[in-house]
């Protein structure tokens, strides 16, 4: 039962891969995908498939797997359903530590996450520390307020940033608010992937961490976890995640928010297999987005983070309203 | 063993210490019942015990060691807290619930053994929560809920046992076999140390009770000793009596209708008091 769904999850993803290379502007049969895959053949189709289509799809793969990654660490360990890297203002952060950096000159597609991670890092501080003097560290609904509050005054540097910056030399205002994987490029998805790696394996290690920190401070102090330096470890590897996706691929809300519901929703309990799972379903679920984002409205592209958005907010309704 | 040696502590912003240098023990093969108003400190003894909270002078001693040179892990495997206050927010089945009781014997490379989920059937066989093996943490009521939370401290092991209010929701059935299991538990050599309300109760079970009132021990002692009506009256600001109950001869408390006790500063207030 549990390995039917694991296939399942694998095979949904692979599916939407296949017609994610396939479609687009060009549309491809699956023997010029192959084509494109294996480098023999159509020379167009290998020039489509391996140029733009390949990195595009793969970036989406790694951004969607690490926020999904990244919303099921932060949801366990602050005992939070509604938590995630964007809705906790850690994207918005890290969205102002990769354009400093940038503005200063940063060009190097390693070292832009690390400042997005500072920056990341510096965001969640903040929330906690509001939420804390709001009183409402318990209240799921004090925190996410306390993050949005953050990502909307990250939003404000943003802008006045990107205002004073000369033209081009930085993707564009949109490009960061909304999100996009359109720009991929293969020596950028390799330190994304990279980060993604570092930060995914720390979360698998403190997986059972997360498991007993969902009990809430006092039982898991009483199971013999350090609970202060587990969380922050656990903040710190999620903010290295999301803050990666975003020096790769700007700001993509709700997908930290849902993916790890997905996941809960097929039965699966202990963190380790939320996070392996969230890292499935937030690959195939970007990768979907992408694809609408692609051909809903042909010739035009609509940014990335406003489809996950448009598909978020209602989900995102649903759950505070079961809060409530 | 857990030892309190004169121990002061004092929460972070606040004026007043929450306790002034209290000394107790809970002795291996002794349930020990700490009671008092609330706002005595009571709770405060598990936050240390826990290090939430560091006290401020005193020693605290587990098994003749001091509790700061344990790390937390370690400390875990000897002493099994159940605090308080806890609200589960995820769905989870109550044996991996109770699983996570085993926590403190795992590394991260470490699947459950076969003594583990042996020992987690136990804990869950003790607390009564067997049949509810499969039911989501979520969906329990009150009192299965805190028997679930009993059952992870018992899977837990260890050689002493803490349980702050532990028999709150609990209907007298599920109350008096709780603290009959500890009484078991106590005398297979545990040291059960046992935070409560219900005085009348701990007094039949405990082997030595402590009173705390202001962060301070007002009396300690065998129950009978220590179920004394001058003194609960005093610490609980309320007219009461102590008899001894005709059935099992255990000092009971017996609080009366009327006016709260006056402690002579509202003279108006005179108690009434029954023959």
């Amino acid at each position: 039962m549990r390995a039917a769904l694991w296939i399942g999850a694998l095979v949904v993803l692979l599916g939407l891969c296949v017609l994610a290379v396939a479609v687009g502007p060009v549309s491809l049969t699956l023997g010029e995908v192959r084509d494109g895959l294996t480098g023999v053949g159509d020379a167009n189709a290998i020039a489509i498939v391996r140029a733009i289509r390949l990195p595009r799809l793969t970036l989406a793969i790694i951004v969607g797997a690490a926020l999904g990654m990244a919303g099921g660490a932060l949801q366990g360990s602050l005992r939070n359903a509604l938590a995630e890297p964007y809705l906790l203002g850690v994207s918005g952060g890290a969205a102002v530590g990769a354009v400093l950096a940038f503005g200063a000159g940063v060009r190097d597609a390693s070292t832009i996450p690390i400042f997005a991670c500072l920056g990341g890092g510096a965001s969640v501080a903040a929330v906690l520390l509001i939420a804390r003097a709001a009183g409402g560290r318990a209240d799921p609904r004090v925190l996410i307020m306390a993050g949005v509050i953050m990502g909307a005054f990250a939003n404000a540097l943003i802008m006045v940033v990107l205002a004073n910056a000369p033209p081009n030399t930085v993707r564009g205002a949109v490009w960061w608010m909304m999100g996009s994987v359109a720009d991929a490029g293969w020596p950028q998805i390799r330190w994304l992937a990279a980060y993604v790696v570092v930060g995914g394996t720390v979360l698998l290690l403190l997986a059972r961490d997360i498991d007993v920190l969902a009990l809430g401070e006092e039982p898991a102090a009483a199971l013999g976890l350090d609970v202060d330096r587990s969380a922050r470890r656990i903040y710190l590897a999620s903010s290295l995640l999301a803050a990666a996706t975003v020096a790769a691929a700007g700001l993509i809300g709700f997908v930290g928010l849902m993916v790890p519901h997905i996941v809960r929703a097929f039965g699966v309990r202990r963190h380790r297999a939320i996070l392996a799972g969230a890292a499935l379903v937030g690959a195939a679920l970007l990768v979907a987005a992408d694809l609408v984002a692609r051909t809903a409205m042909p010739p035009a592209e609509l940014p990335l983070g406003a489809v996950t958005a448009l598909l978020g907010v209602p989900f995102f309704l649903l759950r505070i309203r079961r809060l409530a | 063993m857990i030892r309190f040696h004169e121990v002061s502590a004092r929460y972070p912003r606040s004026a007043r210490e929450a306790l002034s240098d209290v000394s107790l023990t809970a002795a291996a093969g002794g349930l020990t019942a700490i009671v008092g108003p609330n706002g005595s400190g009571k709770t405060t003894l598990v936050r240390l015990l826990l290090r939430r909270l560091a006290a401020s002078s005193g020693r605290i001693d587990v098994d003749g060691r001091p509790l700061e040179t344990f790390d937390a892990r370690q400390l875990a495997r000897r002493v099994a807290i159940v605090p308080q206050r806890e609200s589960a927010v995820f769905s989870l089945p109550v044996h991996e619930y109770v699983g996570l009781g085993r926590y403190p014997h795992e590394g991260p490379w470490r699947a459950a053994t076969q003594r583990d989920t042996a020992l987690v059937e136990q804990a869950m066989a003790d607390a009564g929560v067997a049949e509810l093996a499969g039911r989501d943490i979520l969906a329990l009521s009150g009192g299965e809920w805190q028997r679930a939370r009993i059952a992870r401290a018992l899977a837990q092991g260890g050689d002493a046992l803490v349980l702050d209010e532990p028999t709150t929701f609990l209907d007298v059935g599920h109350e008096m076999g709780m603290f009959e299991l500890f009484a078991t538990l106590a005398r297979g050599g545990r040291a059960v140390l046992v935070i409560s309300h219900q005085l009348n109760l701990v007094a039949r079970f405990a082997s030595a009770m402590v009173l705390l009132h202001e962060g301070r021990v007002v009396a300690a002692g065998a129950p009978q000793a220590l179920m004394q009506a001058t003194t609960l009256e005093r610490v609980y600001q309320w007219p009461l009596v102590v008899t001894r109950d005709p059935a099992v001869g255990a000092p009971t408390l017996l609080p009366l209708r009327g006016r709260r006790h006056s402690s002579g500063a509202h003279p108006e207030n005179t108690p009434e008091r029954s023959p």
